[in-house]
């Protein structure tokens, strides 16, 4: 890819006139009564790796076959380098599919594999074999070549698919559960090897994951998905600190919600009362005094501490330990509220416990405590 | 399982049920070894041994006895036991005209009936495949449900339709298209048309089997690498079902070659095909040393190179 070099961090943001590569307009696809995407617009430019994030079902898979040219449209358009995808046949397209099942040609070696598309472009044969050494050398399987697939472990068939798809050198790679076949280790493991390669090589990516973790890893931007529809499409940190709606704050990562009233709506903070407490935000947001609102605490965000220590700022709660989850680098407290709700709070353990006794234990009274920047307001 | 008889408190169980638990014991312990014996010992009896005595007799001589063929060993008053192994048979068969060109016939109409099988069942085997989830019961329902009539009845049909009579040249000659009948009952035509009518669906049945495991993500893989359907037909989908292209050619290839009702009803005398040869040949001429004999070359000429293939095959296979 010649472009690579120019390539900006944040090809969304710095678009100087730049087209997206991939222009998806009002695309619905409908089985029978189910809407799988429901009217749905995205762009993506050269450079990204942009990752489709969410449930069994939730339409993003139908989505990216719509883009490999498997499923047809019921509706708006598909735009790739500036071309209308209408009516242009999978093998016309300048995509390629890394499949969740890898769909490796069983009756062919590794080599034969990576070069079955090179030799669909009438490619000259030393030509070919020279893009087959280059790609396998990038996947680390030169000494496999002559294997078949099923000779091969998970973790090396993933590789054989991925580098199939890449030695085409497509404007476009479509990565459906990239590593979803992997296990755990091997998994996290990849995420990094993949990420890395796509900066290696530039090509820009769209992944398909239901896997959190794994979209927060990988991606520079990413499309959270529900019922066929965009709930939020921003960076992962986007995603994760500044959610809109109480679907994106719970489906990323966990969130403490309570529901509250906008008492005050100044130009620089919030407040709302809540049935906890009176929740104060020190940033503005355009919000309604009187209406309904929700707010979000992430439990990495929320201070603890025993009463009898003292505790600062304007957002404090006090409760009773109800349960303590240790585990290890970090212990889970669930803190009963004198409403009765119970608060998730995630905290480092960063110093050794004296004596091999915790500071605090089941049934303590204790101090919660929150920065008001940390608060995520949601409307919705 | 609870052994008692270890157990000290409870007395030993009675005579007949010890035998019956130490069989059970035995069964138990050896079970894999009776698993495999069964069908060792049905294809013994009712394969191996049934070809023993064709073999025997393809080596004895005609004589006017019950049965017609002298006895392969004798004993004589004397106490001297004469052991005759007669090759006349063979020699006879393999130098005449008449049986090497019978052979060959056989084999001709085969193969071609074979190709015709694959050409027309590798579609249909495919379209069934590939079709929705209320055809593909009916379809394949469709395929075996000529087995539920005789199949003498169906060969009769087919004599009906095709006789100069028949339905086929009543309906042309009243459409006007041709002004006497077109002969096709009592042709090689006809033999075709009835030995690949018979045996499509042993042609079919394999292959849909073979094709119904395939991937369909092969197709959309070779897709999305830029391979036309045609390409992808020959690269990937063809290469992938040879195993069922196999299994389907033998299942038709073999009972073909030895067909005998198909061209004595449908060919009449003017198509010469081995099954026929033998069975004038045992009930007409009561030659059943020749029979016999014809019975043991078609076997040679049907399994060498079947089973030379399928070694390579086997070869072939272990690499992967």
């Amino acid at each position: 890819m010649t472009e690579t070099g120019t390539v900006s961090e944040t090809p969304w943001l710095d678009q100087d006139g730049q087209q997206p590569l991939v222009q998806i307009k009002g695309v619905t696809k409908k089985y029978g009564e189910v809407t799988a995407v429901d009217n749905v617009d995205l762009d993506i430019y050269q450079g990204e790796l942009f990752c489709l994030l969410g449930g069994s079902g939730c339409g993003k898979s139908t989505l990216l076959r719509m883009l490999a040219g498997f499923e047809d449209l019921n509706g708006g358009s598909i735009t790739i380098d500036g071309v209308d995808m209408q009516g242009v046949p999978a093998y016309d397209r300048p995509t390629n599919m890394m499949f969740q099942s890898y769909a490796l040609f069983p009756h062919m070696s590794v080599e034969q594999n990576i070069a079955f598309g090179l030799q669909q472009d009438k490619m000259a044969r030393s030509e070919i074999s020279n893009r087959v050494h280059d790609i396998l050398t990038l996947v680390e399987l030169q000494d496999f070549k002559k294997r078949k697939p099923q000779q091969l472990s998970g973790g090396q068939r993933q590789r054989v698919a991925l580098a199939r798809a890449l030695v085409k050198e497509p404007r476009l790679l479509l990565l459906d559960e990239p590593l979803a076949a992997l296990d755990k280790k091997l998994r996290k493991q990849t995420q990094f090897e993949l990420a890395n390669i796509q900066e290696k090589v530039g090509v820009t990516f769209i992944v398909v994951t239901h896997d959190q973790e794994e979209a927060m890893t990988l991606s520079t931007r990413m499309a959270v998905m529900d019922a066929g529809k965009f709930k939020q499409i921003g960076t992962p940190t986007e995603i994760y600190e500044f959610p809109e709606s109480r679907f994106v704050a719970d489906f990323i990562g966990s969130a403490n919600v309570f529901e509250g009233r906008v008492t005050e709506d100044g130009a620089d903070h919030v407040r709302v009362k809540t049935n906890v407490a009176e929740v104060f935000i020190d940033h503005g947001q355009s919000v309604k005094v009187g209406s309904k609102i929700w707010v979000a605490l992430r439990p990495e965000k929320i201070r603890i501490t025993k009463t009898d220590e003292p505790a600062s700022g304007p957002n404090q709660v006090s409760g009773v330990v109800d349960d303590i989850g240790y585990l290890g680098e970090m212990s889970i407290y669930k803190i009963e509220l004198p409403n009765g709700q119970i608060v998730d709070i995630t905290s480092p353990n960063s110093s050794r416990p004296m004596n091999r006794q915790h500071r605090i234990t089941w049934g303590n009274k204790v101090n919660i405590a929150w920065e008001p920047s940390s608060v995520m307001l949601l409307t919705a | 399982m609870t052994d008692f008889s270890t157990h000290p408190s409870i007395p030993s169980q009675p005579e007949k049920k010890s035998l019956l638990r130490r069989i059970r014991r035995k069964l138990q312990d050896n079970w894999r070894l009776v698993i495999i014996a069964i069908p060792f010992a049905w294809l013994l009896l009712f394969f191996l041994t049934p070809f023993f005595i064709v073999a025997k007799i393809s080596l004895a001589e005609l004589a006017i006895a019950s049965p017609p063929f002298t006895k392969m060993i004798e004993w004589a008053d004397s106490g001297i036991v004469t052991i005759r192994l007669v090759f006349d048979n063979f020699t006879y068969i393999l130098e005449d005209d008449l049986y090497r060109n019978t052979y060959m016939n056989s084999l001709k109409i085969s193969v071609t009936s074979t190709f015709f099988c694959l050409l027309f069942g590798y579609p249909i085997a495919y379209a069934i495949v590939r079709s929705g989830p209320v055809a593909k019961p009916l379809l394949l329902f469709a395929i075996i449900l000529p087995f539920w009539t005789s199949f003498l009845l169906r060969v009769y049909a087919w004599m009906g339709l095709l006789a100069d009579q028949g339905t086929i040249n009543n309906l042309l000659m009243s459409l006007g298209l041709i002004d006497e009948p077109i002969r096709m009952l009592y042709t090689e035509f006809a033999v075709y048309i009835g030995i690949v009518y018979t045996y499509m669906p042993f042609m079919i049945l394999p292959l849909y089997a073979n094709m119904e495991k395939l991937d369909g993500r092969l197709n959309e893989a070779a897709a999305d690498l830029g391979s036309r359907p045609m390409n992808t037909f020959f690269r990937v989908t063809l290469p992938l079902t040879t195993p069922g292209v196999v299994a389907g050619c033998l299942l038709v290839f073999i009972p073909a070659t030895g067909e005998y009702v198909i061209p004595d009803l449908l060919g009449g005398g003017n198509v010469q095909m081995i099954g026929r040869v033998l069975y004038n040949e045992f009930s007409r001429n009561s030659d059943w040393p020749v029979a016999a004999a014809v019975a043991i070359v078609l076997l040679f000429l049907l399994v060498l190179p079947i089973m030379v293939f399928q070694y390579f095959q086997g070869k072939a296979s272990e690499g992967q």
